[in-house]
């Protein structure tokens, strides 16, 4: 509204050159890592949802409860678990990395590929951990 | 030609954006972030140490002060978090009208699955 500056109307209207905007872009760890910390975040929100519906059937009673593990514990659900596990692992740890840069270090190239590389490898990490914990004490799928 | 156009690009900045209030919700973003780094590793340590564990001795778990406690302070934390995440999202991608909808419905809901998981937990630590 009053913020847009209006251009002149010609007829004739000549396309102002744009900087390269990101599909242009090959894709580097630094910018995979950025939108990917978005994209699980999204995720994670879907995954705060479950949450609410869990805790919730855990308090209407064992009935509910039940059905709700049995969707989790089935094939389909037992992968989105996955899934929301790896997402949370990127997230916590991207957002770790994000907390460290809050505070003006790791900002040389080198150091940023280094915790890049390190948020790849501990998600990894973490998210086979948790699961094989997981199996291990319930007594596997 | 719009009279408008003659405003300075700093008065036409002046009020909007981070120049309004961004800093807070840049901070709330953060200090939402370092609470749940704690909460949440308890949180996912928890569920595994409970992988195996039956409805009875998940609830007995459940319901200690100690542990609704931290879950009501997780479900903050999480669902603050999410709305402050959200809404940079939407801000960043929805340009047509709806934006304003949009970033409101999401506020909405997020602070409506809170209640609703309190509530739940209230639900059963208080249940005699």
């Amino acid at each position: 509204m009053d913020i847009e500056t209006t251009a002149p109307a010609t007829k004739a209207h000549r396309p102002r050159p744009l900087s390269p905007n990101i599909q242009i872009y090959r894709p580097q760890l630094t910018s995979v890592l950025s939108i990917a910390n978005r994209i699980t975040g999204v995720i994670l929100s879907i995954g705060a949802v479950g949450l609410v519906i869990w805790l919730s059937a855990a308090a209407a009673g064992p009935e509910p409860y039940a059905t709700v593990q049995q969707v989790i514990g089935s094939w389909v659900g037992l992968v989105i678990l996955f899934g929301f596990t790896f997402a949370f692992f990127l997230h916590l740890c991207g957002g770790i990395r994000h907390l460290v840069w809050d505070t003006v270090h790791g900002f040389e190239l080198r150091s940023i590929y280094i915790s890049g590389w390190s948020v790849v490898a501990a998600s990894v990490v973490l998210t086979f951990a948790a699961w094989a914990a997981g199996l291990s004490i319930g007594g596997g799928l | 030609m719009n009279r408008q156009s003659f405003r300075s690009p700093l008065a036409r900045a002046i009020g909007l954006g981070s120049a309004k209030s961004g800093e807070r919700h840049w901070l709330a973003e953060r200090v939402t972030a370092v609470a749940l780094v704690p909460l949440m590793l308890w949180f996912v340590a928890s569920i595994i140490a409970h992988a195996g564990s039956d409805y009875t001795a998940f609830i007995a778990w459940l319901r200690t002060p100690l542990v609704a406690g931290g879950m009501i302070l997780l479900l903050i934390a999480l669902f603050h978090h999410t709305a402050l995440g959200l809404q940079v999202v939407i801000e960043d991608y929805v340009h047509s009208g709806a934006r304003f909808a949009a970033v409101i419905a999401i506020q909405l809901c997020c602070y409506g699955l809170a209640v609703v998981g309190i509530i739940a937990i209230l639900r059963i630590a208080l249940r005699s």
